[in-house]
């Protein structure tokens, strides 16, 4: 029997149980011995003009080595490389230090470098900076107005207009929505939200003559190595990634803290390290979503959608990164699961001084569906029909794949609306209605909210697709080594990656290593985000393994005198062996034995190039919302999430679980909130919203595998489904349940303050 | 997340401590728990320059029956008053509440005297001896005094206690009988209130303590009069907000508070007499 589809345990998890993690704040390898340590002061003005820095008692503490700021970043260090080279230059290239002007509070000013972290925070509480306050820019709609510009050279708080570019449709002449007889509008707020991986950010360097050496926590070991250069030109480096407690989309490039690493270390000619706080991870790096939508959908009153258009404004934060861009993957998705035959998109992201937006779990995808799935339900209360109802009615049939949306996204394969009907089922669909129903009659002080949601996502995106490296070596001994360039923070690819090998090799998953997270180990590779590592990642495995398990083959029948094409490989006993004659049979270890004596190295790399996978899916949550007090709570979630063949249940079900928890959390509990002059508050665990066990209810899980055509292996990426589906189910169930009050729309996060005051103005 | 630098003395005895108080003045804090004390320091808004840690104190740590009243030692562990069977029958209303402060890891570490002296109008502990008018003893230089809850909490994390003193003990009525109920409205399981209730009533009065209705922890003494009036739950909790000024923050507004002041007094006492 194959061991793809099985519930592998997994490989990762005796050794985080028992000895525990080897984060990059606990490397203790010899070459760091003696290193010094970085503390970094921080604005903490949103928007000014930095007048003068005094370091002179900060430079003259115990153990203080060196004080650094802008002004002494000599010329050939850079900025931070673009992610996107889509932008006016001085918002993209973000210096190392805030050079003249701070842009948000928590933008790192000054490195003060000491013997001790204690010595560096220490002396960093003595360096002072004289800010002259500048008007700010915190919330979108106010920085889209240009109210106040933040980069003056520039002239206006647009970062990118898609449609401008060509790269959303922009809202066109003809007025879609002519033909409905339905017209419903609806402005969304989708708020900021805190990756918070339990480890934050950590560096350690060290120069080895002209090669740097640097250990850090990331998501994308090769993507830093990639982004190094950028800053200083034609480095020598090796990137050592151990292990990682999580990133979230917050690790994928380099950031400045991160980049002035190598220039400090050099400087004072010390091994560096920096680990970040808590308050430093929730203030310095960056939020995700935040974004306003205006969604107007129409259509006939008997539910059938014939037009939609979303507009989007994305916060991009201080500067241009990766978040900038987010807004165009909502555009690419704003169709949603619904064949709908005029869409319109307009989509644009604006500067604002907070923390630059990043990645997190879904990156502009989550909010497409959340703007769709808002706009059905409203469409659907206006016609005065079922939610769901409308919902199956516009669904994309099943028949319909490969399907290709109005405005040009092509979904590989779906059954979405078999999705929708599992989840209900399972949910109980007819017995929460009757429950609902019974307690409006009594008019109950706890009300029942049953609230669904249909999405689909992009993984391993944009379109067209992406690309992963991998090497399959087999050792003297006849076991397997796999070098990746995807990076596990948490993703198993230890696991999965083995599994992919023993089933085309035919050997145990304990024989076959897997080696990654070191850029002079691995030799290429992209890293591990965008659900992207088993689809492209898992895939270069398997060709690999294919391969290598050719060149076996070979060598196998010269051992057992035949022809190359009439030896077999067992996959479920890893014997080659001839056609038919399954008794004389040679194993890896000979085979590997006689490569190796015939001085023949079995390995095989490459990159596997696949298109972008479209997983989809059903939530139902139900909510309980006491109408005294606003105070919602979850007692039900079921989700139908299909990514394809499942290669292991278990690993599936851990990241829908983590999924769905992040999902539910910004819809209830999470938000990253600025005051109006761009003071963080919500900058720790007590104040952030972090939601826990105790908020959540067991999850039910239906599975569902409808595999891809577009790579080998079936698969789609699963990591962002849970975070995608619940957040709008959640939302959808809170209103269902006070419809019957007249409420059709509150924005999230579910505060019971915010719900409260919706019930008490209705 | 270092705290700024400050000498450590570690007191074995209250006298040690006392000692240890006089010698260093306001200069010096005592650290029980730590679980309120430490994280202020951490984000260095607390730069104590000398730290006296008294939570080895043993002979702080004990819950007794006293009679008419239990009297609990101030470095009692949350953890072993949620769990003493004493105070479960003898005053379930801390037992109850105690069980919701913070989660295990904070119950194990932080004391009964840490979250009364810290006069932190968010905590949950103070609202409960309101309910119970409980009395506090404090030994200072020149002795021991009893001080009545009411004239404990002054100010925004001010209490009476002097720089120079140590609060020894608390103690409670007993209440085996008394009908109770503590209410805690808060957006995540180990959360602080965002408002919070104890109740206390036994015939025909009601202590009723607030959590995070003022810059102080209060009493809701407009409905505790008109429960001794004869006002039902619901007509008392009607002025549970009369004369609290709380504050407005990321949780809740003013006027949000005022409401689920009401709504948990009459919840509580809704509980307490049924
Ligand atoms: C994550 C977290 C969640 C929490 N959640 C809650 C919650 O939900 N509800 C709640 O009520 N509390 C909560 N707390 C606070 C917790 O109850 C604290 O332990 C308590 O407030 C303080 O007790 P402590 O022993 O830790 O005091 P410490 O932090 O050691 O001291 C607090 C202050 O009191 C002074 N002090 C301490 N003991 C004495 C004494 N005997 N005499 C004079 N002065 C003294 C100290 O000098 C200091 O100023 C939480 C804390 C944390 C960290």
């Amino acid at each position: 029997m194959s061991i793809m589809g099985t519930r592998v345990l997994r490989k990762e998890d005796p050794k985080f149980l028992t000895e525990g993690a080897t984060y990059t704040a606990d490397v203790r390898d010899p070459r760091l011995e003696g290193a010094a340590h970085v503390h970094f002061v921080r604005s903490t003005f949103a928007h000014a003009k930095i007048t003068s820095i005094d370091i002179s008692d900060a430079a003259s503490m115990p153990g203080v080595l060196g004080i650094c700021t802008a002004d002494d970043i000599p010329e050939d260090v850079g900025t931070v490389p673009a992610a996107v080279p889509l932008f006016p230059p001085s918002m993209m290239n973000r210096p190392l230090l805030a050079t003249g002007t701070a842009r948000f509070v928590g933008e790192p000013v000054v490195a003060v470098v000491a013997e001790t972290p204690t010595q560096a925070a220490d002396a960093a509480d003595m360096v002072f900076v004289d800010y002259e306050p500048l008007p700010v820019a915190i919330d979108i709609e106010d920085a889209n107005a240009d109210n106040n510009i933040i980069f003056d050279d520039v002239g206006t708080n647009t970062a990118v207009d898609f449609a401008m570019m060509g790269m959303a449709t922009g809202i066109g002449e003809e007025d879609i929505f002519a033909d409905c007889d339905v017209v419903v509008k609806q402005r969304i707020i989708n708020h900021k939200t805190a990756p918070a991986p339990l480890e934050g950010r950590s560096v350690a360097c060290v120069w080895e003559g002209e090669k740097l050496i640097i250990w850090l926590s990331s998501q994308a070991p090769h993507g830093f190595k990639g982004a190094l250069p950028g800053v200083y030109e034609g480095i020598d480096c090796q990137v050592i990634c151990p292990d990682v407690g999580g990133g979230f989309g917050q690790k994928i490039g380099g950031t400045p803290e991160e980049l002035i690493m190598p220039h400090l270390s050099r400087v004072y000619n010390r091994p560096m390290r920096w680990t970040e706080t808590r308050t430093e991870n929730f203030i310095g790096i960056g939020h995700g979503r935040a974004q306003v939508q205006y969604a107007t959908i129409g259509g006939s009153s008997d539910g059938e959608i014939q037009s939609y258009r979303l507009e989007v404004i994305g916060d991009s934060g201080a500067y241009c990164g990766l978040g900038a861009f987010l807004p165009f993957f909502t555009h690419i998705m704003a169709a949603g699961v619904y064949k709908i035959p005029k869409i319109e998109t307009a989509a644009k992201s604006v500067v604002t001084n907070t923390a630059p937006v990043l990645a997190y779990r879904g990156a502009g995808r989550p909010e497409a569906t959340a703007a769709i799935e808002r706009a059905i339900d409203i469409f659907a209360a206006e016609c005065g029909l079922s939610a769901v109802e409308v919902r199956r009615k516009n669904l994309i049939p099943a028949d319909a794949f490969p399907y290709t949306t109005p405005h040009g996204t092509e979904y590989d394969s779906g059954a979405y609306e078999t999705s929708l009907d599992k989840a209900l089922e399972a949910a109980d669909y007819q017995a929460l209605l009757a429950e609902q129903a019974a307690r409006r009659e009594r008019g109950d002080r706890i009300q029942l909210g049953i609230g669904v949601s249909v999405y689909v996502e992009i993984t391993g995106g944009p379109a067209p697709g992406g690309a992963e490296f991998a090497r399959v070596h087999i050792t003297p001994e006849g076991k397997a080594q796999i070098f990746s360039g995807a990076f596990s923070h948490g993703q198993s690819h230890a696991t999965t990656f083995a599994m992919v090998a023993a089933d085309q090799l035919g050997m145990s998953i304990d024989d076959i290593e897997v080696v990654q997270g070191d850029t002079d180990k691995v030799p290429e590779g992209t890293g591990t985000f965008a659900s992207r590592s088993l689809q492209f990642g898992g895939s270069a495995v398997y060709d690999s393994s294919r391969e290598v398990a050719n060149q076996a083959r070979e060598i196998a029948a010269k051992l057992l005198e035949a022809d190359a094409e009439d030896v077999v490989l067992d996959t479920s006993t890893g014997a080659f062996h001839v056609q038919g004659t399954p008794a004389v049979s040679k194993s890896w270890a000979d085979v590997a034995a006689a490569a190796a004596n015939d001085g023949v190295t079995l390995q095989h790399e490459g990159s596997h190039n696949a298109n972008c996978s479209y997983p989809f899916g059903a939530h139902v949550v139900v909510a309980e919302v006491d109408t005294e007090t606003g105070e919602v709570t979850v007692p039900k979630i079921v989700t139908c999430d299909d990514s394809g063949t499942i290669l292991n249940p278990n690993i599936i079900e851990g990241q829908r679980h983590g999924g769905i928890a992040q999902g539910i959390a910004q819809a209830l509990t999470e938000e990253f909130v600025y005051d109006e002059d761009g003071n963080p508050v919500t900058s720790n665990f007590a104040d952030y919203g972090f939601i826990s066990a105790a908020e959540l209810p067991s999850f039910t899980l239906v599975p569902l595998e409808t595999p891809t055509p577009n790579n080998p292996l079936g698969a789609k990426g699963i990591g962002e489904s849970g975070a995608i589906g619940s957040t709008p189910a959640l939302q959808s169930a809170v209103v269902n349940a006070l419809s019957h009050l007249g409420i059709r729309h509150i924005d999230i996060p579910l505060s019971p303050e915010r719900v409260w005051s919706a019930i008490s103005d209705s | 997340m270092i705290p700024a630098a400050f000498e450590y003395i570690r007191a074995d005895s209250a006298d040690a401590a006392l000692a240890a108080l006089a010698e260093h003045g306001d200069e010096a804090k005592l650290l029980a728990g730590g679980h309120s004390l430490i994280p202020l320091m951490r984000f260095r808004l607390a730069r104590p320059e000398v730290i006296v840690d008294v939570g080895r104190v043993d002979d702080l740590k004990y819950i007794n029956d006293a009679g008419d009243h239990l009297a609990i030692g101030a470095l009692t562990r949350h953890s072993d008053v949620e769990t003493s069977d004493l105070v479960k029958a003898e005053a379930p209303l801390l037992s109850a509440a105690t069980s919701y402060v913070g989660d295990p890891q904070v119950r194990h570490r932080g004391t009964i005297g840490g979250s009364v002296a810290h006069g932190d109008p968010a905590s949950d502990i103070p609202s409960v001896l309101l309910a119970f008018r409980a009395t506090l003893i404090a030994q200072g230089p020149g002795g021991t005094r009893e001080i009545p809850v009411d004239d404990f909490f002054q100010g925004f994390l001010e209490t009476d206690l002097a720089p120079d003193e140590i609060l020894t003990e608390i103690r409670l009525p007993k209440a085996a009988g008394a009908g109770w109920s503590f209410q805690k409205f808060n957006r995540r399981a180990q959360d602080w209130a965002i408002v919070g209730v104890s109740a206390l009533v036994q015939n025909g009065t009601a202590g009723i303590g607030l959590v995070n209705m003022d810059s102080t922890p209060v009493r809701a003494a407009a409905a505790e009069a008109a429960v001794a009036s004869g006002a039902s739950p619901a007509e008392a909790a009607e002025s549970a907000a009369i004369g609290c000024e709380p504050t407005s923050d990321l949780n809740a507004s003013v006027e949000y508070r005022q409401h689920l002041a009401r709504v948990l007094t009459r919840r509580a006492l809704e509980e307490a007499t049924a």
